[in-house]
């Protein structure tokens, strides 16, 4: 064997590593889904959808849970987009480049990595207590606005770095003043890129569980938030308590939930692939 | 068994005809209630709690009860604040957090609703195993005994000479707690190299598969998993006692079986619609436990339960 077929030989282990790395995450994920289906589908129906929670596993339904979720996922969206929007053009646009926006940046990152019960700790202290908002759906969106706030700071900044420097110097070649420029061409050129950001990290907060738990979300509530100071659940936390009972009918239910959480950010994921092909498309 | 239902059956009757006047009185001049009620606590309680609000809804449509999971100590935290007004949990109340209550002023009662047993099983290719004592459980379970008792044959020398493969509740569980105390007189005192899973459907599925284990978790997810599972009677000091409804409810399925507590903050007695639920919770809690996989309390038990609440009832009036 001579070193150009060695290195052939190379070329194709290597190949075929990659292809099994590949498959090793597509096929776990195929079993898994393929067995919460054969769980849960069957499962599903209309009335599952709108029946409240009840000790027997076939008259249960998710109603409030996903009504919780729903608002969570509104507010948080409501509450998170202006100030993350806003403090990526910051770092981005108008921050010099000192030792204060370097601080601010490893912060930024450094969030991006805190588990998210410790907010959930922060959120119980300062929104439940010291703000006072009590286990409401207000006070779990503040704090899952602050979980998902530096992932969207990322994809902001990253979005304004890809505009092209040739839209920005024609603006200020037409007099435009900076902030001319920002509203009326970088923020929409680089908006396909910010609602990816928003949209990926919303489906993060849809399906988390520890925060909110901390911060007082129920397991058991017989009606939907009328608004944002009312007590709530999310589907989250119904799946795990359904997954904890005994009864097999309730591990069906957890799998027929899981399937709609599923759907939820499956739906938000391709909304957001949506929105990014078109702003490529657009760019070119 | 049987005379026993048409006994309570007709005491039923009678308490029902006997009642009947004073409840068209109730009826007249208390309308629907509304307001909410707030509980927190164990989740080994949570399924009872929820089947009587479920319950409590059909009757009282406008009160709004909300339930919670942060466990006996997270909840007894919020109890002794006063942000919420029952407290679910799987034992009693513990002397940090009287103090904690006392130091805010909180006055309570605590009511026993249902009982849970522990089953204590093996896989069904296990011919050799009829019972244990506590003495051979806490052998088998105390601190002293990681790294050391390994096979079955140490515990009784006509055991095979096989490893001993445990499983058990996770450290954070009340399961983990009960056992504990019962078994090695410590709560939370155990040996630490177990296969441990807060989910219990993780141990019987291990129990189930391993002709060498050996495990503990609620009764309820025994009776889901019969056929995969050999239930282990577990020597009182006297005889030998399978836990079932009945030894766990009469008491001689010792030690492991284990009081349901709700605790309920005095303050509370001054909104209608707390004392309705807790009254509704006691009259009920003893069908509708049952319903979701736990054991009823003797109706005595809840007879005087109810006497104790009027008590408490009248006097924080």
């Amino acid at each position: 064997m001579n070193s150009i077929q060695k290195n052939r030989l190379k070329d194709q282990l290597f190949k075929f590593w990659g292809i099994a790395c590949t498959l090793i995450g597509l096929v776990l994920l195929v079993i898994f889904i393929g067995g919460i289906l054969v769980d849960g589908l069957s499962r599903i129906d209309w009335a599952f959808i709108t029946d409240l929670p009840s000790r027997k596993p076939e008259k249960s339904g998710i109603w409030t849970p996903l009504m919780g979720s729903i608002w969570i996922l509104v507010l948080t969206a409501i509450i998170s987009f202006p100030i993350s929007v806003a403090a990526g053009v910051y770092l981005e646009e108008y921050a010099k480049k000192n030792r204060l926006s370097a601080l601010l940046e490893i912060n930024i990152s450094n969030l991006a990595g805190v588990p998210s019960i410790i907010y959930g700790l922060l959120g119980l202290e300062v929104f439940v207590r010291i703000m006072n908002l009590g286990a409401s759906v207000l006070a779990g969106a503040l704090t899952l606005s602050l979980l998902i706030l530096p992932i969207i700071i990322v994809a902001t900044r990253e979005a304004i770095k890809a505009v092209p420097s040739s839209i920005r110097d024609a603006s200020y070649a037409l007099g435009a003043s900076k902030w001319q420029t920002i509203w009326n061409q970088i923020l929409p050129a680089s908006s396909g890129g910010i609602l990816t950001g928003i949209i990926l990290a919303l489906s993060r907060a849809v399906g988390e569980t520890a925060p909110l738990i901390v911060v007082g979300a129920l397991a058991y509530v017989p009606f939907a938030p009328q608004g944002p100071l009312d007590q709530f659940s999310v589907l989250p936390i119904q799946i795990f308590n359904w997954i904890s009972r005994p009864q097999q009918g309730f591990i069906d239910n957890a799998a027929a939930a899981i399937i709609i959480l599923l759907l939820i950010t499956f739906i938000m994921n391709g909304i957001a692939v949506y929105f990014r092909n078109k702003w490529q498309k657009k760019l070119q | 068994m049987k005379k026993l239902v048409i006994m309570m059956s007709l005491a039923l009757v009678i308490g029902a005809c006997g009642n009947k006047k004073e409840q068209k009185d109730a009826g007249s001049e208390t309308v629907m209630l509304t307001g909410s009620i707030s509980i927190d606590g164990s989740s080994t309680v949570f399924p009872v709690t929820e089947a009587v609000a479920e319950e409590f809804r059909a009757v009282q449509p406008n009160v709004k009860v909300t339930i919670g999971v942060s466990g006996t100590g997270g909840g007894f935290q919020k109890f002794s604040r006063g942000e919420t007004n029952i407290s679910n949990a799987s034992r009693p109340i513990k002397d940090k957090e009287i103090e904690a209550c006392a130091e805010n002023n909180i006055t309570y009662l605590g009511l026993e609703v249902a009982y849970d047993g522990l089953a204590v099983v093996v896989n069904p290719g296990n011919t050799w195993v009829d019972s244990f004592t506590v003495e051979e459980l806490k052998k088998i379970w105390e601190p002293a005994a990681q790294g050391k008792i390994m096979k079955w044959n140490q515990i009784r020398p006509e055991w095979p000479n096989e490893e001993i493969h445990l499983y058990g509740p996770g450290t954070a569980s009340g399961t983990f707690d009960y056992f504990t105390e019962a078994i090695n007189g410590k709560s939370g005192s155990s040996r630490g190299d177990y296969t441990a899973s807060e989910d219990d459907h993780v141990l019987v599925q291990g129990i189930s598969g391993d002709k060498y284990g050996l495990g503990f978790f609620g009764l309820a997810y025994f009776e889901e998993s019969k056929d995969k599972l050999k239930l282990i009677g577990v020597h009182n000091g006297k005889e030998v006692v399978l836990p079932t409804l009945e030894t766990v409810g009469n008491g001689t399925y010792s030690p492991l079986s284990r009081p349901l507590f709700v605790y309920v903050n005095s303050s509370s007695m001054k909104h209608p619609e707390v004392i309705e639920f807790v009254n509704f919770y006691l009259d009920n809690a003893g069908e509708l436990s049952e319903d979701v996989g736990y054991i009823s309390l003797p109706a005595e038990l809840y007879a005087k339960q109810k006497e104790n609440f009027k008590a408490f009832v009248e006097k924080n009036k």
